[in-house]
């Protein structure tokens, strides 16, 4: 009993130290947001209670454009990130010569600092020169040089583009280890049976690999909604607030104009997105577990 | 010849269509990487010129040696980034791996929702916590410090680290522990000396895991509590920099190769088992 009781404690101390951190600049400014969207907080150290105020402000200039262009840019970047990943990763599980250089090829965006991807990026996208604009009118595409970031849709679908080749290399490793993990002797079996490449892959790779997944959808479904680099580095949410997702708008309340009330609110919105994400998801693992243990 | 190997020959056209596949997807990966590096080879009158050229025909280093005197702090943005992904990941090591010790061996009340409590916080980006994170910093004094950038930074790896060892340490075999315990070792004892010996290359993964991501992510968390030009990353440094005038690209793409050498060099001889290290934990819940 007392050897239960010292191995608990131990454990508790060799926790405490992670949870002390975490709690502090984690938990703590959490809290401080919540109470923050409150209140008319500013860059002066003193600031009164307004109850609901901040939100309703934010219903009142247009905040539901912002919300719905969030959710489609973080749609299509997670949809592209998934159908270009699984791919990708079903390609270079093939047993070909080469395939392991061709792994570590595809890794690079994921280990670069991601302003430098970023700023490659954005000399892709220059309007005269860039690599895109360049291209497009070599082969006759385009008549003249075409700007890219400074026209709203094109924008918007660029930083998507970005986005997908920063999330990318990620999906595809993991998937291809979700592949590696299928036990051999199913394709074996199904071999036997005559079973061809294409029914292989379909009865027995992907509805195995389908709960990897969906886990992996999930965080980058939250990676991909918190995403603040690249469209701040590209455009700032311009041209004319087009590419401006709740986090950019949620930067420049709070710190380019320090109304950190008012941007707290939009923080505090963001929160209860992104927790409806999790509860959402641990439902969906729970029920594929459910299927696959009857 | 083994089944295996039988269920593995492709006809030439299906050999075809893999090669075709991952030179598509290949190109989409590095096309950026090898547009900027030819960039910061060429001449400016060479990179404004029209029709569109690929190739820098008249290549040179000059972008490098121009670049490097006219942003003169490059250098030393490139230390401060080493410098704080480097203290940053110590830091992280001290809090994550009694932290994953206690969670992978350790039976007590609270444990899974703990383990959840952590796992949130990857829910979070700085941006949704940046204003009360700065209010915080403020209340420290750390702005304008490298601290600044280290703490949160840390904040953010031990959520992942902590569930990378932790399923690293579910594999080292619990007798071991149990034969010191019973020789009569104190549980810290068997900690340091048993434990963490043969969680090393565990250990190592999560320390690279560390360095690579706060180097690669300090963006945001620079570019608000830091405006010391001294103490900037690399990825602020060049955002100030090249954001103030019109931008040089071929110097701009070359100060970026500089800055991707460090994380490289690390890469090169780490891919493997970071890679492993990173796989295998997440394909197994």
């Amino acid at each position: 009993m007392t050897t239960r009781r010292s191995a608990v404690l131990f454990a508790w101390m060799l926790l405490l130290p992670a949870l002390i951190y975490v709690l502090i600049i984690v938990a703590y400014p959490l809290i401080d947001t919540i109470k923050l969207s409150f209140t008319d907080a500013s860059l002066k150290r003193t600031y009164d209670w307004v109850g609901f105020e901040n939100f309703t402000k934010i219903f009142r200039r247009g905040f539901s454009d912002i919300i719905v262009r969030t959710f489609v840019w973080t749609f299509f970047s997670v949809l592209f990130k998934m159908i270009i990943g699984t791919c990708a990763a079903v390609l270079l599980n093939a047993a070909v010569p080469g395939r392991t250089l061709f792994r570590v090829l595809t890794m690079p965006p994921w280990i670069v600092p991601m302003a430098i991807g970023i700023f490659m990026w954005g000399w892709m996208y220059n309007g005269q020169f860039g690599m895109i604009s360049g291209l497009l009118q070599r082969f006759g595409f385009l008549d003249g040089p075409f700007p890219i970031l400074s026209t709203g849709p094109t924008a918007f679908w660029a930083t998507i583009v970005t986005d997908v080749w920063i999330g990318v290399p990620f999906v595809t490793i993991y998937l291809l280890a979700a592949i590696q993990s299928i036990p051999t002797d199913l394709y074996e079996a199904a071999w036997t049976d005559g079973a061809g490449r294409f029914y292989r892959f379909r009865r027995i790779t992907l509805p195995l690999i389908v709960p990897a997944m969906i886990t992996m959808s999930m965080i980058s479904l939250i990676s991909t909604f918190n995403s603040f680099d690249i469209i701040w580095i590209l455009t700032q949410g311009g041209p004319s607030g087009q590419t401006t997702t709740m986090i950019i708008d949620t930067y420049r309340t709070a710190i380019g104009a320090y109304k950190f009330g008012e941007g707290a609110a939009r923080a505090v919105l963001i929160t209860i997105f992104l927790s409806l994400f999790c509860w959402l998801y641990f439902r969906m693992v729970n029920r594929f577990s459910g299927e696959a243990a009857r | 010849m083994s089944s295996s190997a039988l269920i593995n020959r492709y006809t030439w056209y299906e050999k075809l269509g893999i090669y075709a596949g991952i030179l598509l997807f290949l190109s989409f990966v590095l096309a950026p990487f090898v547009e900027g590096f030819f960039v910061s080879l060429k001449p400016l009158s060479h990179l404004f010129s029209s029709p569109y050229r690929f190739w820098p025909d008249d290549g040179s280093l000059e972008a490098y040696h121009t670049m490097w005197q006219r942003v003169p702090l490059l250098g030393r943005y490139i230390l401060n980034s080493i410098f704080i992904a480097g203290v940053g990941m110590i830091i992280s090591l001290f809090l994550i791996v009694p932290a994953s010790y206690a969670f992978a061996r350790f039976e007590f009340k609270g444990r899974g929702p703990l383990m959840g409590g952590f796992l949130a916080v990857n829910m979070f980006s700085g941006a949704v916590l940046l204003i009360p994170l700065f209010r915080l910093m403020r209340t420290l004094g750390l702005l304008n410090t490298y601290f600044a950038m280290i703490v949160p930074g840390v904040a953010f790896v031990i959520p992942t680290g902590i569930w990378l060892l932790r399923t690293y340490m579910l594999r080292i075999p619990r007798e071991l522990e149990e034969a010191a315990l019973v020789d009569g070792a104190s549980r810290f004892y068997t900690f340091r000396r048993v434990i963490i010996p043969l969680a090393l290359p565990g250990i190592a993964v999560v320390a690279i895991h560390s360095f690579l991501t706060i180097y690669a992510q300090q963006f945001i968390f620079a570019l608000t509590f830091n405006s010391k030009t001294e103490y900037m990353p690399l990825s602020v440094g060049l955002y100030a920099f090249f954001g103030r005038q019109e931008v040089i690209w071929n110097e701009l793409m070359a100060a970026c190769f500089l800055g991707i050498l460090p994380v490289f060099i690390v890469f090169i001889f780490l891919q493997r088992y970071l890679v492993a290290g990173m796989t295998a934990g997440a394909v197994k819940t």
